[in-house]
């Protein structure tokens, strides 16, 4: 079943708390992965991986670079997922 | 038709001893911070990077080659004279005829030893030590030099954040011996040549000659395209070189992947779920990317600092430009 808005924002909270160790509750919609999550642009592969398998969906290199926002990142797996 | 005399080799082979040669002057960050806008503390937690080598003009691909390969033979307790083959892997040697492997060989004083170059990028230094293994099974070698040299300062634009930092200079060589037990397990290895876009060199030769650009050409790469590709789908190269061999990483001893950026050997190391116990090259901190020559290099260091010692088993894993990659278990010198 196709995960919701809310479902996608707290596995994403999830894997950046993983993978850059910042608090879940940090991670909302407005937030910029780099600016004010402290997840550089390596990091971000590895969200993206972790989103990918998380959320059945596939995120190609190009289109990595448009998720700026935690929003951003929402928006793309609630039109793309599985 | 006559019947033919079958070859004879070795029932195995195994690399039999080490050597590198990083070259004399140490660069630190701070001299690549002249020419590009970052800091310090952004190449080192984008790649690891402190300090790399850069060759001067006397320290060409074939001298560092050479003292790299005196090293070796001396670590494998063999003469030259008994060398019968010498593979060189490098993309960054500029004559490109004849091969600088001929020359190698006949200052190393071998006996006329079978000497050509490889282009593998990263990769080289698997696909030179898989020729080398196949030369001694088969029969038409019983020692074979296999080098991997770079002086990848020639290739790097300096005004690229991005890659400026990246690169270094250096040659290491094994040689490759007889044994009467596997010691260089199955090889894993590919090319995916429909990501050629992802690692290249800016442009041809031909077209810096003729005047079309007026840069010289130098590496450069999609740094996240890489990184997703090296971590995560060399993983699985590396997983295939471990079931190959039929060992699991608990069996290893010691990783040494190409030393190409900190952060990709971070993430390798935890998407393989490597145990505590297993040490871990690191040489890219004071190494740079050498390409060809990083795991060499990394090999010698590891055993010369006493963090491996002779005999532990190792997976080795080369990944770069083509894309290429090539995975193997060895036993160390």
């Amino acid at each position: 079943m196709a995960a919701t808005q809310e479902e996608i924002v707290a596995g994403l909270a999830d894997i950046v708390n993983e993978i850059a160790g910042i608090p879940v509750e940090d991670v909302q919609l407005d937030k910029s992965f780099t600016d004010d999550l402290d997840v550089d642009s390596l990091s971000m592969v590895e969200v993206v991986v972790a989103a990918e398998e998380r959320f059945d969906v596939k995120i190609p290199d190009e289109d990595v670079k448009n998720l700026k926002t935690v929003g951003d990142a929402t928006d793309y797996i609630l039109k793309h997922q599985g | 038709m006559p019947k033919l005399k079958p070859s004879k080799g070795a029932p195995y082979a195994r690399i039999l001893g080490v050597g590198g040669y990083r070259p004399t002057r140490v660069v630190p960050n701070e001299v690549i911070l002249e020419k590009i806008d970052s800091s310090d503390e952004w190449i080192r937690s984008r790649s690891g990077i402190e300090t790399r080598h850069w060759a001067n003009d006397e320290e060409t691909v074939a001298a560092m080659s050479i003292e790299a390969s005196g090293k070796a033979i001396a670590d494998a307790g063999i003469s030259a004279e008994q060398i019968g083959g010498v593979i060189v892997s490098t993309v960054s040697h500029f004559k490109q005829t004849p091969a600088v492997a001929t020359e190698i060989a006949d200052k190393l004083g071998t006996n006329k030893a079978a000497a050509f170059d490889i282009s593998a990028g990263c990769a080289g230094f698997g696909y030179g030590l898989t020729l080398a293994k196949g030369m001694i099974v088969e029969g038409s070698a019983e020692y074979v030099l296999v080098i991997g040299v770079e002086r990848l300062s020639d290739l790097t634009d300096l005004e690229d954040r991005a890659t400026a930092f990246l690169f270094g200079d250096g040659a290491g060589a094994v040689v490759v011996g007889p044994s009467k037990e596997p010691a260089i397990g199955p090889t894993v290895w590919g090319s995916e040549g429909d990501k050629s876009e992802t690692i290249k060199q800016t442009v041809p030769w031909t077209d810096y000659r003729v005047g079309e650009v007026d840069k010289f050409p130098a590496i450069t790469q999609e740094g996240q395209a890489v990184f997703r590709w090296a971590v995560f789908e060399m993983a699985k190269v590396a997983q295939q070189a471990l079931d190959a061999a039929g060992i699991t990483p608990d069996d290893l001893d010691v990783f040494i992947p190409h030393q190409a950026n900190e952060r990709i050997i971070d993430s390798m190391v935890k998407t393989l779920k490597l145990p505590e116990h297993v040490t871990v090259a690191r040489d890219v901190r004071t190494t740079g990317n050498t390409s060809a020559a990083s795991i060499p290099l990394a090999m010698e260091r590891l055993l010369a600092t006493g963090e491996a010692k002779s005999g532990d088993t190792a997976l080795v894993i080369g990944f770069g430009a083509g894309l290429v990659y090539a995975a193997t278990v060895v036993t160390l010198p």
